[in-house]
């Protein structure tokens, strides 16, 4: 099985540790003055959803967990089912609100995601970093006001709420950074 | 999975942080100028490296044939420019400072990036006291504000932890992480006591340095002297301080080392401790033991991150949010 160095770590990094995948939620380097090399590690159980908080020193290694990554896509949302399909084998996997977490915001239809199988069970999904989704809700802005550093939240169309800039408009389709959830930029439309 | 990467040529600042960058560069120069600092260049290639437990300088080979480029000199790229700037005081040289690039390995994170902007300065004649308050003056001028504060490292880690660096053993420090509930690492080397000394500034003091103003951290351990002096307090402490401004280390300053016996046993020590971790030794000889056999003048040199700077000017979290590129884009 492949290993991590400290050096490889990241946010994503799909680790084993005692015997239980893990996702890296954060991953925080950290180096004092002339200390050693410190990596503080937020990691989320996959199977349990319990979240440890693991400090490791440079030179240190992990075990890559045994897990599968498919492409899939979104298909609907059914109360608090998530549904996606394997883009290959058309085979439908469901995923809780709590497994699908905040990214529940970037979930549009045909939206396509890679998706974690442990064991062929779904666990996790990770949608692609750049999204584009249309604004359905949102107060006018300012005329002539073109301004990117003062924001107002934004609808879209899966129900979820970013900040955007004042010039965007209801109907206006807009690029969202998936990793920091932050409005990149407006599309042409 | 990497099948979405899009628009990785873009810089991750925005162009308007590009501009606050260039104008804190600006004002930066203009300080230096007023206090009649010359600026001057050294090279970023070096037959010579800082010998530090946990710097990791990079390599390159200075290749002669072009179709065998692994044959040839190893060279290093600077971790800072100290050795050739302390090589210029040798020299005659009593103010100078530079803007320049430093390199360390295995560096990368929100607050690192192995490639990175360093401003140096030395000013001969200084004491620590002197070298602080122009570093105080650097950090008010450019953070606007006419407050920053002082704490020695024994004060810092009697109020954030509750227990004397200078006297604890490394036992009662390990105590004390176990007790205040930080994760510790399962490879901690037990009987290190800098290790657990680093390890409790990382997590419990730093954090705490430079919130409501910014602050410089003073009197470090002597076991942590790095290149400069010891002062013969009782304990002795190391004149060596850090400023921080909202937990981030902004700054490293030294009441420069002068004598090269001492540097020459350092080094030695220094190498044990990098074998122990499993690290190549690196060569002790360099220009710079030579130009302080020579005769180096008193003074204090600092080394400051300028993209840090600027990141906590701009009130930014991160480093790529005011460098074009960071090493992903590089």
């Amino acid at each position: 099985m492949a290993t991590y160095k400290t050096s490889e770590f990241k946010k994503g990094l799909k680790v084993q540790i005692d015997g239980e995948p893990y996702i890296m939620i954060e991953m925080n380097f950290r180096k004092p003055g002339k200390g050693a090399a410190l990596y503080e590690c937020r990691l989320r159980n996959l199977i349990r959803n319990t979240i440890a908080s693991k400090t490791y020193r440079g030179g240190e290694t992990l075990e890559s967990a045994d897990v599968e990554e498919i492409a899939a896509q979104y298909l609907y949302r059914q109360a608090d089912t998530f549904v996606f399909m394997d883009n290959k084998t058309f085979e439908q996997y469901e995923l809780s609100a709590e497994q699908v977490g905040d990214d529940w915001k970037y979930l549009k239809e045909g939206l396509p995601i890679s998706m974690v199988l442990y064991n062929n069970n779904p666990i996790a999904i990770s949608p692609p970093n750049h999204v584009e989704l249309l604004v359905t809700e949102c107060e006018p802005g300012a005329k002539g006001d073109t301004a990117t550093n003062v924001t107002k939240p934004a609808k879209v169309e899966t129900g979820g709420e970013f900040a955007v800039p004042i010039f965007i408009k209801e109907g206006n389709v807009i690029r969202i950074d998936t990793r920091t959830g932050s409005y990149i930029e407006r599309v042409n439309n | 999975m990497t099948g979405f990467q899009q628009d990785d040529f873009l810089p991750t600042a925005s162009l308007e942080m590009l501009r606050l960058r260039a104008s804190l560069l600006e004002r930066l120069r203009a300080f230096f100028s007023r206090h009649e600092f010359l600026e001057v260049e050294t090279p970023l290639l070096s037959a010579d490296t800082v010998i530090d437990r946990h710097l990791d300088p990079l390599s390159v080979t200075l290749f002669e044939d072009p179709r065998i480029s692994e044959v040839g000199r190893q060279m290093w790229l600077q971790t800072s420019p100290e050795f050739a700037m302390k090589r210029l005081l040798a020299a005659g040289a009593e103010r100078i400072y530079q803007v320049t690039r430093a390199f360390r390995g295995a560096e990368r994170g929100a607050h690192h990036n192995p490639e990175f902007t360093m401003v140096e300065w030395y000013r001969v004649g200084d004491s620590m006291e002197t070298g602080m308050a122009l570093l105080s003056e650097l950090a008010g001028e450019m953070l606007a504000t006419d407050r920053v504060s002082q704490i020695s490292y024994r004060e810092a880690f009697l109020r954030h932890v509750g227990i004397d660096p200078h006297a604890a053993s490394a036992s009662e420090l390990e105590a004390a992480a176990t007790n205040l509930g930080i994760a510790i690492p399962s490879d901690m080397p037990c009987g290190d006591r800098d290790e657990w000394l680093n390890l409790l500034l990382a997590t419990l003091v730093e954090p705490k340095l430079g919130v409501a103003a910014p602050e410089i951290l003073y009197d470090y351990p002597a076991s942590q002297a790095a290149l400069a002096q010891v002062r013969n307090d009782n304990p002795p402490v190391a004149e060596r301080f850090e400023l921080y401004v909202n937990g981030v280390e902004l700054a490293n300053g030294y009441h420069e080392l002068l004598d090269p016996s001492v540097l020459r046993e350092r080094n030695q020590r220094t190498n044990l401790l990098r074998q122990a971790d499993g690290k190549l030794p690196l060569r002790g000889d360099s220009r710079l033991l030579e130009a302080m056999e020579h005769g180096l003048p008193s003074c204090v040199g600092v080394a400051l991150g300028f993209d840090r700077l600027v990141m906590v000017a701009a009130g930014a979290n991160c480093l790529s949010k005011v460098m074009a590129f960071p090493i992903d884009r590089a």
